[in-house]
């Protein structure tokens, strides 16, 4: 066990309550805006205080409200990263990389470790430059070195790429996960992009009103989100409110059909679809549509569906390849909604 | 000429901000931190001395430090040492006129500091302290300059509450404004217009060196707000 973690924290009418653990791999805090993904960091990091609970990393308790240990930020030793990356901008490069060897006493290492770390990070020819004068690319770099140079137990990434445009963000993140790799430690990763969560991470741990809805490896989470917030923050489009019929039938209100679930819908308020997991085939909840819009995506379309005789409804969305759609293009189509793919959510 | 009263003008306007300086950035420093409630009362009683006219601040000083009062009946006890009527008795007097000036431009710098760079600074491992005067007041210091000329200029012309503490006594206490008054009244015209000419130099001299200041904060593209923007 690397890091444990269960804290509480009031801040007004807001309450956040967190508990999850994480061993020597990358975990990603999945959440909307105002979910407490980053408060949660501050917390770890030694910034905010909880009011009550524990924060064990490496067998080292950083907070333990019981036992009244509160470390401070310096004595955690945590690696921080934020968005803007936090560059001390009155410092060249060598100096803020040798502000974050501070640890370091004995001054010819020290020096030593900025010139290494400048060397892995290719930055040594910018050591002179001030951060205004870096690209956001050069930027990250150099906070991630000043970040490694200071030897943490822990990365906290707190929103690392979303400042970026895709380009440079798809190009950066390849460095952070070779950063990630070499580091072998802990990683936490605050987002809200499910793409980026996806491809950085091991664990994720969905967030929702200041606790965890869900946590598991980013595959479980991936395919049973648990919870219509976990659905949406995973990117599935499709949500309806459902009334449980039978065994494994429920009525899904907003589209207006019938539909064959995977299991009771004991405790079940929502289900969902995502757009590419429904069907052109004939299978299971089978139902002919009228195409209410059809919407080209660079590599894809997305065919906005209203069952027939379903009133009153919220269109489904199916997302499928181009030539597919080139192929079937009609204004009336059959789908299906595979059981197995079918999302029990809860609210 | 006798040129003590530009003498005596500069070291009370330079003692005064040196002390104000010091004083007014912790004040900002604590109060841009404190919650809001206190935040409110503490803001409203140091402004106080900005809009107050200067005589009124000079009577609140006299019934503190006058000889017969609390603090300066002390001193002459324990210390023998009169508050009042002495050349520093002015710095008491410009130290509490020039105090709101100082608090609330280091205050208004302080709010608009990245608070990412001292959590980040903090996680490194940095002392407070160093990322106080390494990182805060660097990246604060171009507000914390101009409050500092300005709070110096307004104390070199600071006449209604030095005048109610320290007086008029020539060769001693005299400064500046105190003395064009002195010289205004006595009907020593000439004098006295040499002084205004003193004063009005030194004057453009400083409010040059602020709008310097200001210019050179706005020529150069803002380093703080383009991190702000996370480019």
């Amino acid at each position: 066990m690397a890091l444990f973690l269960d804290i509480e924290k009031k801040l007004g009418v807001f309450q956040l309550k967190v508990k999850f653990e994480a061993a020597d791999e990358t975990m990603a805090l999945l959440g909307a805006s105002g979910c407490g993904k980053s408060m949660t960091l501050k917390c770890i990091a030694g910034i905010e205080k909880p009011d009550k609970g524990k924060i064990i990393v490496d067998g080292v308790t950083l907070f333990d409200s019981e036992k009244k240990i509160n470390l401070t930020p310096q004595e955690r030793r945590m690696g921080l990263m934020f968005q803007n990356y936090a560059l001390f901008p009155n410092m060249t490069v060598f100096q803020n990389i040798k502000a974050g060897a501070n640890r370091e006493r004995d001054p010819k290492k020290r020096k030593e470790a900025v010139y290494a770390i400048m060397e892995r990070f290719a930055i040594a020819p910018l050591c002179d430059h001030y951060p205004s004068q870096l690209s956001g690319g050069q930027q990250q770099r150099v906070a991630l070195a000043r970040i490694l140079v200071s030897n943490p137990r822990v990365l906290l990434l707190d929103e690392p790429f979303s400042a970026l445009d895709s380009h440079l963000r798809f190009r950066l993140e390849q460095e952070v996960r070779q950063v990630i790799r070499t580091f072998g430690k802990t990683v936490l990763l605050v987002s809200h992009d499910r793409d980026e969560v996806f491809r950085m991470s091991d664990k994720i741990a969905v967030m929702n009103d200041g606790v965890v809805e869900t946590l598991g490896t980013k595959q479980e989470v991936f395919a049973n989100p648990q919870t219509k917030n976990g659905a949406i923050l995973t990117g599935c489009k499709n949500i309806s409110r459902i009334k449980m019929l039978d065994e494994n039938h429920v009525e899904a209100l907003d589209w207006g059909i019938t539909v064959k679930v995977p299991r009771r819908a004991e405790g079940i308020s929502y289900i969902g679809i995502r757009m590419h997991d429904v069907c052109g085939e004939k299978g299971e909840n089978a139902h002919r549509c009228k195409v209410v819009e059809e919407i080209e995506n660079p590599f894809s379309y997305t065919v906005m569906l209203k069952p027939e005789n379903s009133g009153e409804s919220t269109p489904l969305g199916w997302e499928m390849e181009k030539e597919l759609w080139q192929h079937i293009r009609a204004s009336c189509v059959e789908i299906s909604l595979p059981c197995e793919k079918i999302l029990m959510l809860r609210e | 000429m006798d040129w003590f009263p530009l003498i005596n003008s500069v070291r009370i306007a330079a003692i005064s901000t040196v002390i104000i300086f010091f004083v007014g950035i912790f004040a900002a420093y604590y109060i841009a931190k404190a919650p809001r409630a206190i935040k409110g009362v503490l803001d409203v009683i140091l402004t106080l001395p900005l809009v107050l006219p200067p005589t009124v601040v000079g009577y609140l000083l006299l019934r503190l430090l006058g000889p017969k009062r609390i603090i300066g009946a002390w001193f002459l006890k324990v210390f023998d040492i009169k508050l009042t009527m002495t050349w520093w008795s002015g710095i008491f007097a410009t130290t509490v006129v020039i105090f709101p000036l100082m608090y609330r431009t280091a205050r208004g710098a302080f709010e608009s500091f990245d608070e990412t760079l001292a959590y980040s600074g903090q996680a490194l491992g940095l002392s407070n302290t160093y990322i106080f005067w390494r990182i805060r007041m660097p990246y604060c210091r171009q507000g914390i300059l101009a409050g500092t000329v300005l709070a110096f200029a307004r104390a070199l012309g600071e006449y209604g509450a030095t005048s109610m503490l320290a007086g008029y006594i020539p060769g001693r206490t005299a400064t500046i404004s105190t003395t064009v008054y002195q010289l205004w009244r006595t009907n020593d015209d000439a004098l006295a217009f040499k002084w205004v000419c003193i004063n009005l130099a030194i004057s453009f001299v400083v409010l040059l060196a602020v709008n310097m200041l200001e210019k050179k904060n706005n020529g150069k593209p803002d380093r703080t707000a383009r991190k702000k923007a996370g480019v």
